[in-house]
């Protein structure tokens, strides 16, 4: 039998990411896929990155991760999200040739030292007393390990609609994993249904692309990885919308989809509804965006995006023909909604090891989130959680106040979800620091902390952090407006730092330069980051007491097995939120929706009676 | 939920002898407690008279008029007794002495029935603010003000403003995070700009009334001025008492005597002081020191005399109008009263009131005390000067909202719920 520190199954985003990492910290690792010639494929829509996933991206490449480079090699189209807006919401995202992103995560894959890429179907987990040992694969092989991720997307009882059409399956047939999912069951882990869905593909070619606006990639040289170069040509999208001829062609096949005849119980996500869903919700407006995506320079295939619909085949047909721009559009693939189990991830610790079974890490789409970026993410999580149990590999210090990827495993592991679980920039309440933009400052110690680099990647943060230190002198110089002037800023005023005049002053990479030409061999990006954070140095001091409270306050300990139940003042409804979290500090158990700050004093209060109690005070009457 | 935590009893009423007590019990232990006393728990709600005994040897404590709420829809949001027992010292002494021996029964501490009833969810922490001040108003309009804030007044407001901001939040999120989306546009963002601006300019209306401490706490109204100028006497006639000791000596008075009063419904707080004048003597150095003191921390300084010292004055008083001439004060613009005659009492008086209003809050208006106050200025200071920048604003108006949330405790809010609820999102 062959002997890992780390099995991964599922080669999407989080599987590539978690096996890549663990390899990288020096774990044997196994990557096993049912079929390895799809590893890494994108598949859902064609873009990386966005509002808030963009930061995600960043994280994931601060950690030495592949999808920013693996999205860089495969831009067609770059673009700033919210760029009219203040840059900790600056959200960079590309579209990615589905072709070239894949074979690019391959080959990072296979370029990685200690990691293998296994074709096989898992058929269940190998177990020894209560813990992980490894896995069966369908053809009766078995491989061992300490450790397993989990990261094969919607594999627990994933059933597919299209109209009256329903099927089983994942990406890998009806038979799937079905011995794996009984194994799941039987842990009784609290599991709830999600939904989820996908647009039908459109044929470019027979798009009137002329009738309609276009967005061109914009320009400039930022790329989604550290340091990394476009290399492709670029192509432009079109926007069109629906039109009142489409609303009614939706409203009339209501009856035939199976959101509303009751087939689908499962909870989509209210921020990528279906179109029969805005429609049926919005039914005010006479029209919602499409953004027609390219999928690669080498097919001609196009995805509609915001059109994800399960109704039947010729109910989609006639939608697409009453859209501006679609009217001769040939459907290459048709649209349908996936509903599926997800794992509470509330059963997970912060490494996201799930508590029932020792040595069992989840990964993506299974814990209740959508995205890949959010999968990815995970990943790097999973990864690093399962090299540290088998090999002992050093910890990764993921929390809100340095991360995004903090952010979002602290809300899967203490609020669950409700819907699938996108990045959002308003999810981080310190967002004025967790920039895209400043990713590698934030993470690089961490990364390398955890030794989850390649030699490379070490070098890159380091060369970072020094020109970061090296700029941050130079805007704490004092200097007077004069010398502001004398290089053509316009400023008036008494003296102050070059960081405090930047606040009101326009002052930019060259203007830096000119002030102190000892920056000119330090990177744009760099100068450009220390000028955002000096932009924003007033509202994070004052993010920074809130970060001290945190740590403070806040951080003072609960004990897990508080008998909520008990405690005065709870609602039941508090009592079962808090039964499924077991909040270990006050901040944790504060976080949790619905627990007030009257509801935390009185867990406080419970907290010091049981400790009084345990010890061994006797009680006054 | 009330299993686990204990039992506590007090006396609520006020001060004994009375003619009735009323002890309330509250927690878990307070059904059988109650039916230990009066032989049987009553029917719920329905007031029953009964004989309290001593259930261990029969002894009669006094008959009663007793009622029981089961909890949670109770004061307290947990069982709850109350017996209307004699208001004697012995009846109420031996009662209470007779539930403090029952195991898992305490006194309660000042409060606790209110902030009981706080964590149980039976009020907000504004609400049980305002009661406390309801039970201790003295005069009529600190009654009203207590009453308006314990019925919500500024419960509902803090709820208002914390609703409003959340709407613009919620707002400037939806911008933020789905920028893409068509129908998410600069309009948003300008109405939200808006509506954070009113929310700031209604908290800067309300600190810009009078606090609400004056209302409890009662009009400063200090009596200073040279030795001898009638100072204790006024203070004894506008107080209808002999607290000040008067005499013909100059310097009697040599410390600072005060006494609350009500004129009309409204609170004051009279303050005699020492004669302000150069003296050697060590005591009345010291008296003369606090009477300027006093006179720096007053609402309103009535001076007795003729040269203006101590800080200034609000009204000049001529308080012995019944001497002959030569005075100070005669022919200036002052107020003439007399404590021997009682001339001008009544106009001083109605002087004062006139005066007063204008120090405390409105009636039609909201009250705010002093920790309030912090709350509505660090509120008001996250929204004094909107950023450009829709992430810095936003975070400014969460920031107030939290701090806004201080006042009742209270600030959870989700962003997506209230997003979701009013935009079409997602492509």
């Amino acid at each position: 039998m062959e002997q890992f520190d780390i099995i991964v199954i599922g080669g999407g985003h989080a599987g590539c990411e978690a096996a890549a990492i663990a390899a990288r910290t020096g774990a044997t690792t196994a990557l096993v896929d049912f079929n390895p010639e799809t590893v890494g494929s994108m598949s859902c829509n064609p873009a990386i990155g966005g509002l808030g996933k963009g930061q995600l991206v960043r994280e994931v490449d601060a950690m030495g991760g592949l999808i920013a480079r693996a999205a860089d090699a495969a831009a067609i189209h770059y673009r700033m999200l919210n760029r009219r807006h203040g840059p900790a919401v600056w959200g960079p995202r590309v579209q990615a040739d589905r072709v070239r992103f894949r074979a690019a995560i391959q080959a990072a894959l296979r370029a990685t030292p200690g990691l293998s890429l296994i074709g096989g179907e898992v058929v269940a987990l190998r177990l020894a007393a209560g813990k992980v040992a490894g896995v069966e694969l369908a053809d009766g092989r078995a491989l061992a390990a300490p450790a397993v991720v989990l990261a094969s997307g919607t594999f627990l009882g994933a059933r597919l609609f299209r109209g009256e059409e329903v099927w089983a399956g994942g990406r890998s047939g009806a038979a799937a994993a079905t011995r794996l999912a009984a194994q799941l069951r039987e842990l009784a882990l609290p599991c709830a249904r999600l939904k989820t869905g996908t647009p039908p593909r459109l044929d470019g070619r027979t798009i009137d692309w002329a009738t309609l606006p276009v967005q061109p990639s914009e320009d400039g040289d930022w790329t989604m990885s550290h340091g990394g170069r476009r290399v492709l040509p670029q192509l432009a999208c079109a926007i069109t919308h629906t039109s009142s001829a489409t609303h009614e062609v939706i409203a009339a096949a209501a009856d035939r989809s199976p959101l509303y005849s009751g087939a689908i119980a499962g909870r989509g996500p209210r921020y990528c509804p279906s179109i029969e869903d805005k429609v049926r919700r919005f039914a005010d407006r006479d029209g919602h965006q499409i953004f027609l995506e390219p999928e690669s320079l080498d097919t001609s295939e196009v995805y509609p995006n915001g059109i994800s619909t399960s109704l039947p085949r010729d109910v989609q047909e006639a939608m697409v023909r009453s859209i501006r721009g679609l009217e001769r559009a040939r459907i290459t693939q048709w649209g349908y909604a996936v509903e599926y189990d997800h794992i509470d991830p509330r059963a997970l610790s912060p490494s996201l090891a799930l508590r029932a079974l020792p040595g069992l890490f989840l990964a993506g789409q299974i814990n209740g989130t959508t995205g890949y970026e959010e999968a990815a993410a995970q990943g790097v999580v999973a990864g690093l959680g399962a090299a540290r149990h088998a090999c002992g590999a050093a910890a990764a210090q993921f929390d809100r106040t340095n991360s995004y990827i903090g952010v979002m495993i602290d809300d899967l592991t203490t609020d669950g979800v409700t819907e699938p679980y996108r990045m959002l920039t308003g999810r981080a309440e310190y967002r004025l620091r967790l920039r895209a933009d400043n990713a590698l400052t934030r993470l690089g110690p961490v990364a390398l902390a955890a030794s989850c680099l390649d030699p490379a990647g070490a070098v890159r943060i380091e060369r970072h952090l020094a020109e970061r230190s090296h700029t941050a002198d130079g805007l704490a110089g004092q200097i007077d407006s004069a010398r502001l002037r004398a290089i053509g800023v316009p400023a008036a005023g008494p003296l102050r730092s070059v960081g405090e005049w930047a606040r009101s002053v326009p002052i930019d990479r060259s203007s830096l330069v000119a002030l102190d030409p000892a920056l000119a061999g330090v990177s744009g990006a760099v100068i450009d980051e220390c000028l955002v954070d000096a932009r924003y140095a007033p509202y994070v001091e004052r993010e920074d007491g809130k970060v001290a409270q945190l740590r403070g306050d806040l951080a003072l300990p609960l004990r897990v097995d508080l008998d909520y139940a008990r405690v005065p003042g709870l609602s039941r409804e508090m009592i079962e939120r808090l039964d499924a979290v077991r909040p270990d500090s006050v901040a944790a158990a504060a976080r949790v929706r619905g627990i007030t700050p009257s509801a935390v004093s009185a867990l406080l209060a419970a907290n010091r009676m049981r400790e009084r109690e345990d010890a061994g005070a006797p009680c006054s009457t | 939920m009330t299993d686990g935590g204990d039992t506590i009893f007090a006396l609520s009423s006020g001060a004994l002898p009375a003619a009735i007590a009323v002890v309330r019990i509250s927690g878990p232990a307070a059904g059988v407690t109650l039916a230990a006393l009066a032989g049987r728990r009553p029917e719920p709600r329905r007031a029953r008279y009964v004989a309290l005994r001593d259930p261990d040897d029969g002894a009669l404590i006094d008959r009663a008029l007793v009622l029981w709420f089961p909890g949670p829809a109770t004061a307290t949001g947990e069982d709850l007794a109350e017996i209307h027992c004699h208001g004697s010292r012995a009846v109420v002494a031996a009662l209470i002495g007779w539930l403090a021996q029952r195991p898992g029964l305490r006194m309660a501490r000042g409060g606790e029935f209110t902030r009981r009833a706080c964590l149980n969810g039976r009020m907000t922490l504004a609400e049980a603010e305002a009661l406390g001040d309801l039970l201790a108003a003295e005069t009529e309009r600190e009654r009203k003000a207590a009453l308006g804030a314990a019925e919500g007044a500024l419960s509902g407001h803090i709820r208002n403003w914390q609703d409003r901001l959340g709407e613009a939040a919620a707002a400037i999120e939806a911008v933020l995070d789905f920028a893409e989306e068509d129908q998410v546009g600069d309009s948003v963002s300008v109405a939200a700009r808006d509506a954070i601006a009113a929310v700031r300019d209604e908290l800067a209306a309300v600190l810009s009334q009078p606090a609400a401490e004056r209302l409890r706490d009662g009009i400063r109204v200090v009596l200073c001025g040279p030795p001898n100028s009638g100072k204790s006497s006024l203070f004894n006639a506008l107080t209808m008492t002999e607290g000040a000791i008067v005499s013909p000596r100059p310097g009697t008075t040599r410390d600072v005597i005060e006494m609350p009063l009500a004129i009309d419904g409204l609170p004051f707080l009279l303050v005699d002081t020492a004669g302000i004048h150069e003296t050697e003597d060590d005591v009345e150095v010291i008296g003369i020191a606090r009477a300027r003191g006093a006179a720096e921390a007053a609402d309103l300084r009535l001076w007795l005399g003729g040269d203006v010292s101590a800080g200034g004055c609000d009204l000049l008083v001529d308080a012995m109008c019944d001497r002959p001439l030569p005075r100070p004060l005669a022919g200036k613009a002052c107020v003439a009263t007399s404590a021997m005659t009682g001339e001008g009492i009544a106009e001083l008086r109605a002087m004062l009131v006139e005066r007063a209003a204008a120090l405390i809050p409105h009636e039609d208006r909201l009250a705010v005390n002093a920790r309030q106050r912090d709350a509505l200025s660090a509120a008001l200071d996250r929204l004094a000067r909107p950023d450009p920048d829709l992430v810095c604003l936003v975070e400014a108006a969460v920031a107030a909202s939290v701090a806004l949330g201080a006042i009742d405790g209270d600030v959870r809010d989700d962003v997506l719920d209230r997003i979701f609820a009013r935009f079409c999102i997602g492509k």
